[in-house]
């Protein structure tokens, strides 16, 4: 049993980013986010790790692409406007195929929006974001705890795939304070032949790039991904289900909204509704598979989406289902986070 | 009485860009404009064999390193 | 080899056997011989990590034989940083034209010197953008034609020219800043003892060290290599003079 803390969410994932060994990270301040460095920058005098707030979130990613691609345990975390103006560095660690962890602590949007909750990075998170072909592992943290225990997950996810991984969280789970239990830490001895530490004799010279000048090399580059994709949607598809087993109306939500949800199900099913929900844990690899399952089952009447946007996951749901079942969608945009009540009402309006 | 020095250009790796020629103080090399290699550039040689004073001048400006520069022992 | 004669001058080892891409008489080329020369005589092959830029130098990875990151367009600062952060014993470069240093990646450039950072900044400032075939860049000279200026820079609506050695060695953390070039032999040879001077600078830990290149580019400008140097000190010289413009280690030795 690790060691029982009360924390803000921001906190515990800059605990345990220490806990699972971190080595360098670079970030810029920004609301919701700024704790993390915060908290880092208070505890740096006990670890090792190199800290470094940045000119911009520009500089930070770029930073996290150099300390990664020398070998090093990395993590940034931001907020919205922030992650956006990381996405040519995302895209370039992508194809350079360097592990590090990113936070996205997710206000409203679009634009400078507001500094509230919201979901509605959800595309940019899943669907790639930057430029080119490539997809980051995606969690979907919905409580303090879940923010310790995927950051764990994403640096060992990171390393094993030799891939970016993003925490999808967004403000609330940020700000919060929840009891948490902190994993024991770990050293963190990398194994990474491949990064550039200097050449030694024994070996050719490492180069880290994401540049093939030549078609068929850049072809062969995206092949290569492509296929580590595949892999992971085998492997790394998380979920939770909840009073599922005879549910007739499935409700799906990611992170924060998956905590409603629980409670719309429970209050649904005081009324008599048989309602389950099914939260992918991970939002890319999406549990495609899984959504298909239920809409195959005849008991199955409809999927509804819930989230703090214009409904960006319900489109990954569709997909999925295929045009078996309905897929509805109802959402708060703006930083509102809906409540149980106003989602079971959007669900019975739809109950024939 | 022989030379102080000698240099030998890789004619493939010249660019026959000239900078080696016209900062050679004996005025040993040239671009020999009647030939090319086989990227279809003219390419510097060593005209006057006994005038080289291994100063390495050439190598030094050379900027693909195309140039090797031997000086007499003692 | 001659029978009496020895080697005084030949292509360093850690210079791949490779042709470079770069345009007859680019001192792009010079400088990768220069530095090679360096990591070659200093011994530190194996401690040495490059950064490239984008630009005509981002393939300089492929003659360098040293382990190398290519950075995005701008941020070989950010990415240099960050390496020598995890790895402070190591020497660490960037290695960035004037697009690249001095235009999208300034905020990159100017907060790494101001930090301190202790890795080697190599500026090649050739007034144009080379690769993407010659347009203006933020060092073009007044009144120069590029693709993008073809009735030349006109200040009023540009601004001068930037000077970044000059500008760089206002700040704290910056410990050595010098403009050399390598349009004779004698400053070839300078430039190598800056870009020598610097690394041992930073083998010391005193603070970041930037050299900046007053370099040609015979295709941009549309002239021939030998009419490229007589530019450079007509043109160039006047307005980015050569020399130091800041030597902490100097100072204090003095002191």
């Amino acid at each position: 049993m690790g060691e029982i803390k009360f924390m803000k969410g921001n906190e515990a994932l800059a605990e345990a980013a220490i806990r699972s060994g971190l080595q360098g990270y670079f970030g810029y301040p920004i609301t919701p986010q700024s704790e993390v460095v915060e908290y880092l920058a208070m505890q740096e005098p006990n670890h090792n790790y190199v800290l470094i707030q940045a000119e911009s979130e520009v500089a930070s990613v770029n930073m996290v692409y150099g300390a990664a691609a020398a070998g090093a345990r990395v993590m940034t975390t931001t907020s919205s406007p922030g992650f956006s103006l990381m996405q040519e560095g995302v895209s370039y660690i992508a194809c350079a195929e360097l592990p590090c962890v990113f936070a996205n602590i997710v206000r409203g949007g679009p634009g400078l929006g507001t500094i509230q909750a919201s979901q509605g990075d959800y595309f940019q998170a899943v669907k790639g974001g930057g430029h080119g072909d490539y997809h980051l592992i995606v969690l979907a943290p919905n409580s303090v705890q879940e923010m310790v225990d995927h950051c764990r997950l994403a640096f060992e996810l990171a390393d094993k795939y030799r891939n970016p991984v993003m925490l999808l969280s967004d403000g609330s789970i940020g700000q919060m304070m929840e009891k948490v239990v902190l994993p024991e830490p770990i050293p963190y001895k990398p194994d990474k032949p491949w990064a550039t530490t200097g050449k030694t004799p024994d070996r050719k010279r490492n180069i880290i790039t994401s540049l093939y000048i030549q078609s068929e090399d850049m072809e062969k580059k995206n092949q290569t991904i492509q296929a580590k994709y595949q892999e992971i949607t085998k492997n790394e598809i998380r979920y939770e289900k909840y009073r599922v087993d005879d549910a007739e109306i499935i409700i799906s939500a990611f992170g924060l909204t998956s905590r409603i949800c629980k409670k719309v199900v429970d209050l649904a099913r005081e009324e008599g509704i048989k309602m389950g929900l099914f939260r992918p844990i991970t939002v890319w690899p999406f549990p495609t598979d899984q959504f298909a399952e239920f809409a195959a089952q005849d008991r199955v009447k409809f999927f509804l989406s819930a989230e703090m946007n214009a409904g960006q996951m319900v489109e990954d749901i569709r997909l999925s289902v295929n045009g078996k079942k309905p897929v509805y969608f109802y959402g708060r945009q703006g930083g509102i986070v809906p409540t149980p009540e106003e989602i079971l009402n959007a669900a019975k309006g739809h109950l024939k | 009485m022989p030379a102080k020095g000698y240099v030998e250009i890789s004619m493939e790796g010249c660019k026959g860009c000239g900078l080696c020629v016209i900062h050679c103080p004996s005025k040993c090399l040239e671009l020999n404009t009647s030939d090319t290699n086989s990227y279809g550039l003219h390419y510097s040689y060593l005209a006057k064999e006994d005038v080289c004073i291994a100063c390495a001048n050439c190598a030094i400006m050379c900027p693909d390193a195309a140039i090797t520069v031997y000086k007499k022992v003692g | 080899m001659k029978e009496g004669y020895e080697v005084v001058y030949k292509r360093p080892k850690t210079l791949l056997d490779k042709r470079m891409h770069y345009c007859p008489g680019c001192f792009h080329a010079t400088i990768h011989k220069l530095l090679m020369e360096i990591v070659e005589e200093m011994g530190i092959q194996e401690k040495t990590v490059g950064v490239c830029p984008v630009g005509c130098s981002v393939f300089a990875y492929d003659y360098m034989d040293i382990d190398m990151q290519e950075a995005a367009h701008g941020r070989a600062a950010a990415v240099a940083t960050a390496i020598k952060r995890m790895l402070p014993d190591r020497y660490v470069f960037s290695y960035q034209g004037d697009g690249d240093l001095a235009a999208i990646g300034t905020a990159e450039t100017i907060h790494a010197c101001n930090r301190g950072e202790k890795f080697t900044f190599i500026f090649i400032n050739n007034g144009i953008y080379g690769m993407t075939g010659g347009q203006m860049a933020p060092t073009t000279l007044e009144g120069q034609k590029t693709t993008t200026s073809p009735y030349g820079r006109n200040v009023q609506k540009l601004g001068m020219p930037l000077k970044m050695a000059e500008m760089v060695s206002q700040l704290a953390g910056v410990a050595y800043a010098e403009r050399v070039s390598c349009n004779t032999p004698a400053n070839t040879r300078k430039a190598k003892k800056a870009l020598k001077k610097a690394f041992e600078i930073q083998g010391k830990g005193l603070g970041t060290t930037f050299i900046e290149v007053a370099s040609n580019c015979p295709s941009g400008w549309k002239c021939t290599p030998v009419e490229s140097l007589d530019w450079l000190k007509n043109k160039v010289y006047p307005y980015f003079p050569l020399g130091v413009f800041k030597d902490v280690p100097a100072v204090k030795e003095e002191v």
